[in-house]
């Protein structure tokens, strides 16, 4: 008759063994990956685009992936820094995964590159529960999108190792309550720090460049209560039930 | 919308363990979701569904436990139900050092196998 198996297993068990597995590649290749979470339209394009000029300036060899359901607008935009520049289209999958990045990286990102910075798909909700093997995960909000924000996806900035907030030359005129958006993300992220910037007046400029620099010169990011707690559950679900792993066929 | 790419995983997992252990179907898949693992269950719902067509899922029952955040406080060992949205500041010293006991689970517990008539006719699949 029926019986019932303990499979104790870790449903993004996969999804996390390739991000593990991804940023050791490229620790070992001395290049570090930086995750840019947001709503669509928050302004990541913008301020990538300032980062990645910045990064030029100074000689550090950057380069940038862009995720979007359709269009290669923003790839366009970010080339014009002259960093290599990729567009991957999704085909409607509202996220990126690990495997998926390290398969466009394959062939693509020049081996002297040390900082990528990978503009995930505009949306707060899904790319959340993806690691992709990055060393730093950045979610940005402007100050048109509310102060509760951070409430609304606890996910996306409960796992920030650092929030930006975007176009902050608009604070006053969207009436932005600086206070309120700052205890939101305490709340779910005690101890992130959260740095207003402009793209337009320049205010911030260059801080995400400059905290992914200190990453790859060792600095530890901070470590969000969220991320403990997963590292935790996955990690113990595997160790103890490793022969149950999935590996696809192709 | 993740809760595909989330069912697809629980799919080929349970998949791989039914081939593993001979088993012809399965009847119940049973889930740990915590509060904090940003899981629509009703989506998870309607996705599981889809996602099992024409595997050895196919059928299944899909539970989906919800698991509790809680967390407790480094500094003063209180430990509290954190909610939704969360709370993860202290609420007792306001210290920030904390550490989440439960909440973000995403875990598949365990399967129910179907399609065993009796044990002895099993391996006709
Ligand atoms: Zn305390």
């Amino acid at each position: 008759m029926c019986r019932t198996v303990d499979l104790r297993q870790a449903v993004l068990a996969r999804n996390d063994g390739s991000a593990r597995e991804l940023r050791a590649a490229l620790a070992a290749r001395g290049t570090v990956a930086v995750n840019l979470l947001s709503s669509p339209g928050s302004g990541k394009t913008a301020l990538l685009e300032a980062e990645l000029g910045l990064a030029r300036r100074r000689g550090v060899p950057v380069a940038a992936l862009t995720a979007d359901l359709a269009t290669e607008n923003d790839a366009l935009r970010l080339a014009r820094s002259g960093a290599p520049v990729k567009q991957v289209l999704t085909d409607g999958l509202c996220h990126l995964e690990a495997v998926m990045l390290a398969g466009h990286l394959t062939g693509w990102l020049p081996d002297d590159t040390r900082l990528l910075f990978v503009e995930n798909v505009g949306n707060l909700v899904c790319p959340a529960s993806y690691d992709l093997g990055e060393s730093l995960r950045v979610v940005l909000a402007s100050v048109t999108e509310g102060e509760d924000k951070p409430l609304k996806y606890p996910t996306a900035f409960g796992l920030a190792n650092l929030v930006l907030v975007t176009k902050a030359d608009l604070a006053a005129a969207a009436e932005f309550d600086e206070a309120a958006f700052l205890a939101n993300v305490a709340r779910v992220n005690p101890g992130v720090e959260v740095v207003l910037t402009s793209a337009r007046t320049g205010q911030g400029a260059g801080v995400l460049l400059e905290r992914a620099l200190a990453v790859l010169d060792g600095a530890e990011p901070h470590r969000p209560v969220m991320a403990a707690a997963q590292d935790h559950g996955h990690g113990h679900g595997l160790h103890h039930h490793e022969p149950v792993v999935v590996r696809d066929g192709s | 919308m993740h809760e595909m790419s989330i069912a697809v995983a629980v799919v080929e997992q349970v998949e791989a363990a039914a081939r593993e252990h001979g088993m012809p179907g399965v009847a119940r898949v049973r889930l740990h979701v915590g509060e904090l693992a940003g899981v629509v269950p009703q989506a998870l719902d309607f996705c599981f569904e889809l996602a099992c067509a024409g595997t050895l899922v196919e059928g299944a029952v899909l539970e989906a436990e919800s698991v509790a955040a809680r967390a407790r406080c480094r500094a003063c060992a209180v430990e509290w139900a954190v909610g939704m949205p969360p709370d993860l500041g202290c609420p007792s010293c306001g210290g920030g050092s904390v550490e989440l006991l439960s909440g973000r689970e995403l875990q598949i517990l365990d399967v129910e196998w179907a399609g065993l008539p009796d044990v002895r006719a099993g391996q006709e699949g």
